[in-house]
């Protein structure tokens, strides 16, 4: 059947490689240990089958063996961790400099964006807002301020390898760089509501020229 | 007299006399004996197990045939499916109550309230727990909880519709979900069920650590109850934390606090707080009991001592309090600050090892076996096999980064049901199965039994192995339909392929409700000890009478001696003494309130 494969979508975002990277380096070593413990199962279930006159070995452990285990998960789950840490402090700590700044704010069951005007600040006077679709160049970060106006809402954006709970009460900063222009998709991944299945959103990426083009029509059409 | 030996005569002394006729009420209805509220919790959880399903069905019929007419359901009233169409807000409703239900009124009822209420007593040799008074207590609460929470479904607005976590402030003001009343009952049905659990919890701890037979040391101790004896703690420590969440919830929906409502200074995240430091030490709780019986099980039906028993012993304790220190890996998502994330990622990679262990040592256990495939093994082995892919699976979402991408999809779906059928349901069906006789005192049908377990766990792989696929695809949980959104649409097929599986899966489960009836009444009469099993449950008639052992028992060995080469048997039952001038059993430990910590079996 179709859709049963193991590989991630592509990703289209700067720190998108590196989240689908540690999960292929986890698919391979949980692959790994899922061949050898069930299939060491099956052999010990054919091979260790009752026979007639049959006797098991009266056995209560090897300490050795034991240690040995212990250690090895300890080493290879703990040792995974700390490789992921740097990955998870790029992505969800350290905003890049010089990023653009928009606002998304959640409610029942839209998004709401709002863009900087001609001063190039959220949160002055000449913003201007829209409804379900982010824009974003590639090349640039952006930085988008998440907030919510009734309840938990969580912005996703899965090619962008995006996900953050919207909070009503706080501002979250979130943010990404993509790297392909095109049309992707914001859906929302907490349950907010009996329209939380079509709580959807738009990100368009421009290409960094057709950003500045799409940004001044934009503003022109919010001052009308 | 010691003050164990004092609180074993209190007993005899009140429920000694075996000979007295008791009244159908006291008897059957407002019972005091260990066995027969084991069986009220088991007649009462197999009944939500059935409605926890047919919730199920109906979600997976929506999602499976979108928006199309569900065949029975025309009569259902326009709030909920007009013309048979399940609405949106009712689909949160089974989504909500499937979960509630599963969780807290099948699985964990059966893994503490049946098999801690038929076990504990019978494999440590005491007449009955310690209260029994409090034990009817702790069935006849859950009662009224079941009542409460099955009887919102009736009430104006419907059920709970904020999932089984009830997110503040979604399930903090009726504002967001029009449901007002079906959550209030919720809340409350939850608040009784939690000193139900209480009360259950004191009097296995209580039992456990005072009522042990003479010898009984504590490793000699079968897995079962110490994970049910360590499950009780996590119990009693977690239900509180629940309880008072609960409350404070039900305050910002009654009364107008704003415990967890930001518009009037409250924090939504405080919620999440409390209800995973509760909410993880629980998966626990529904998982430790589990595998202690598929320990004991496998042991058994490999006739081998259990391998490395003092590690399984040291990993359950490990669990237990590695438990507590891990809540922070349901929310790395939630806006709490990202360094805690990587503390708690630590945290839960941490709790791997043990659980590795626990794998390690019953592929250990397996190793130079005689393996009898009877069907309580089936389900023990398939406990092992589908906690291997739990387990495996709970690494990608431990990992923060990764959790970025899968959170919130139907991988964490896949993984909780890896976790929770594959592991813990199953792991009941092997203990019902294996129980079953000491119940009842009679088999059930073993053919029957086999074929609902292949049939079960064939359907089982083909229903839940498929969503890890759908979550990578970037399906996300709770979603009403998935069509809403283009990228999904493709997957329409496997969501319907899913949705018939899960019909055929609780189809056969007729299997396994007609023969557990028919072998109640029709069954092959068993013996006191069917599966030539060493622990002092099997040392009395199936099913024990009132008051359990013909004196007290003594206690000479470990549980698990199995194909000892000093046993004219291939076991060689704990309260058998052992053969005069035999040099290689020591003496009986002393009395248990005497007995040194640590004795080595």
């Amino acid at each position: 059947m179709e859709h049963l494969s193991w590989l991630l979508p592509e990703s289209f975002s700067t720190f998108g490689q590196e989240i689908d990277r540690l999960y292929y380096v986890i698919l391979w070593i949980t692959g790994i240990v899922f061949v050898l413990t069930e299939g060491l199962l099956v052999l010990f279930l054919f091979r260790y089958r009752h026979r007639e006159g049959g006797k098991a070995e009266h056995s209560h452990g090897n300490t050795t063996l034991e240690m040995l285990w212990t250690a090895g998960t300890a080493v290879l789950v703990l040792g995974l961790a700390v490789a992921s840490t740097s990955v998870w402090h790029h992505v969800k700590r350290n905003v890049p400099e010089g990023a653009l700044e928009v606002i998304v704010t959640a409610k029942q069951f839209e998004w709401t964006v709002t863009y900087p005007g001609a001063d190039g600040l959220v949160g002055t006077d000449d913003d201007f807002n829209q409804r379900n679709t982010l824009n974003a160049p590639t090349a640039r970060p952006i930085l988008i301020h998440l907030r919510s106006e009734d309840v938990i809402h969580s912005f996703f954006i899965p090619e962008m390898r995006v996900k953050q709970d919207a909070l009503p009460g706080r501002s979250i900063r979130v943010w990404f760089e993509a790297t392909e222009p095109g049309e992707y998709v914001i859906g929302c991944a907490e349950l907010c509501g009996l329209g939380h299945y079509r709580m959807q959103g738009r990100l368009t990426v421009h290409a960094t020229d057709a950003y500045q083009d799409w940004l001044e029509g934009a503003m022109a059409e919010a001052a009308q | 007299m010691s003050t164990t030996e004092a609180v074993v005569q209190t007993h005899l002394d009140e429920h000694g006399d075996h000979g007295h006729e008791q009244s159908f009420l006291r008897k059957y209805i407002f019972s005091t004996d260990h066995k027969t509220i084991a069986k009220q919790f088991l007649f009462m959880s197999l009944f939500f197990l059935l409605v926890g399903g047919i919730l199920a069905t109906m979600m997976r019929w929506q999602l499976g045939f979108p928006s199309q007419p569900m065949p029975g359901a025309g009569g259902f009233p326009d709030t909920m499916a007009p013309g048979g169409i399940i609405l949106p807000e009712f689909y949160n409703s089974l989504v909500t109550m499937h979960g509630t239900i599963m969780i807290f009124f099948a699985i964990m009822p059966l893994l503490v309230g049946l098999f801690g209420n038929l076990l504990i007593p019978l494999q440590i040799g005491a007449p009955d727990m310690a209260f029994p008074r409090l034990n009817m207590a702790s069935f006849w609460l859950a009662v009224p909880a079941g009542l409460l929470m099955l009887a919102s479904f009736f009430v104006e607005g419907g059920a709970a519709g904020a999932g089984w976590t009830s997110y503040a402030p979604l399930s903090a003001s009726g504002e967001w979900t029009g449901v007002y009343l079906g959550q209030q009952l919720w809340l409350l049905s939850l608040t009784i069920l939690g000193f139900s659990s209480l009360a259950g919890a004191v009097n296995y701890i209580t039992t456990v650590i005072s009522l042990r037979a003479p010898g009984m040391t504590w490793f000699r101790l079968p897995l079962t109850t110490w994970a049910l004896f360590i499950t009780a703690i996590l119990v009693l420590l977690a239900i509180p934390i629940l309880t008072g969440a609960l409350i404070m919830l039900l305050f910002d929906q009654t009364i107008g606090t704003g415990f967890f409502r930001p518009e009037v200074g409250g924090e939504p995240i405080l919620w999440q707080h409390l209800f995973w430091f509760f909410g993880h030490p629980e998966v626990y709780i529904l998982i430790l009991p589990a595998m202690g019986i598929t320990s004991d099980v496998l042991a058994n039906r490999a006739r081998k001592p259990i391998f490395g028993y003092h590690a399984m012993v040291l990993a359950i304790i490990s669990i237990g309090f590695l438990g507590w220190i891990v809540w922070g890996h349901h929310m790395f998502q939630s806006g709490m600050n990202p360094l805690l994330g990587t503390s708690f990622m630590i945290s839960t990679m941490a709790i791997a090892v043990p659980s590795a262990i626990k794998t390690f040592n019953w592929l250990g256990t397996l190793h130079r076996g005689d393996i009898h495939f009877d069907t309580p093994m089936l389900h023990a082995l398939a406990f092992v096999s589908m906690f291997i892919i739990g387990g495996l699976s709970g690494i990608f979402m431990a990992n923060t980064p990764v959790d970025i991408y899968i959170h919130d999809t139907y991988f964490i779906v896949a993984h909780i049901h890896y976790v929770l059928f594959g592991g813990s349901l199953f792991a009941i069906f092997a203990g019902i199965t294996f129980w079953f006789p000491k119940m009842f005192g009679r088999m059930m049908h073993e053919g029957v039994g086999k074929v609902h377990f292949f049939l079960t766990f064939i359907l089982y792989n083909l229903v839940f192995f498929p969503m890890h696929n759908l979550g990578l695809e970037g399906m996300m949980r709770r979603i009403y339909d998935p069509n809403e959104y283009e990228y999904l649409q493709p997957l329409q097929p496997l969501n319907t392929f899913i949705s018939v599986a899960v019909f055929c899966l609780i189809t056969v489960q007729v299997l396994f409700a007609g023969n557990f009836i028919w072998s109640i009444f029709r069954g092959r009469k068993a013996g006191s000890n069917p599966w030539k099993s060493n622990t002092l449950e099997w040392s009395v008639p199936s099913p024990p009478p009132h008051g359990n052992f013909d004196g007290m028992p003594t206690v000479y060995r470990g549980p698990y001696e199995y194909s000892h080469p000093d046993a004219a048997d291939d076991h060689w039952p704990q309260h058998l003494p052992p053969p005069r001038g035999g040099a290689s059993e020591p003496h009986p430990a002393p009395a248990p309130s005497l007995a040194p910590e640590g004795v080595a079996p």
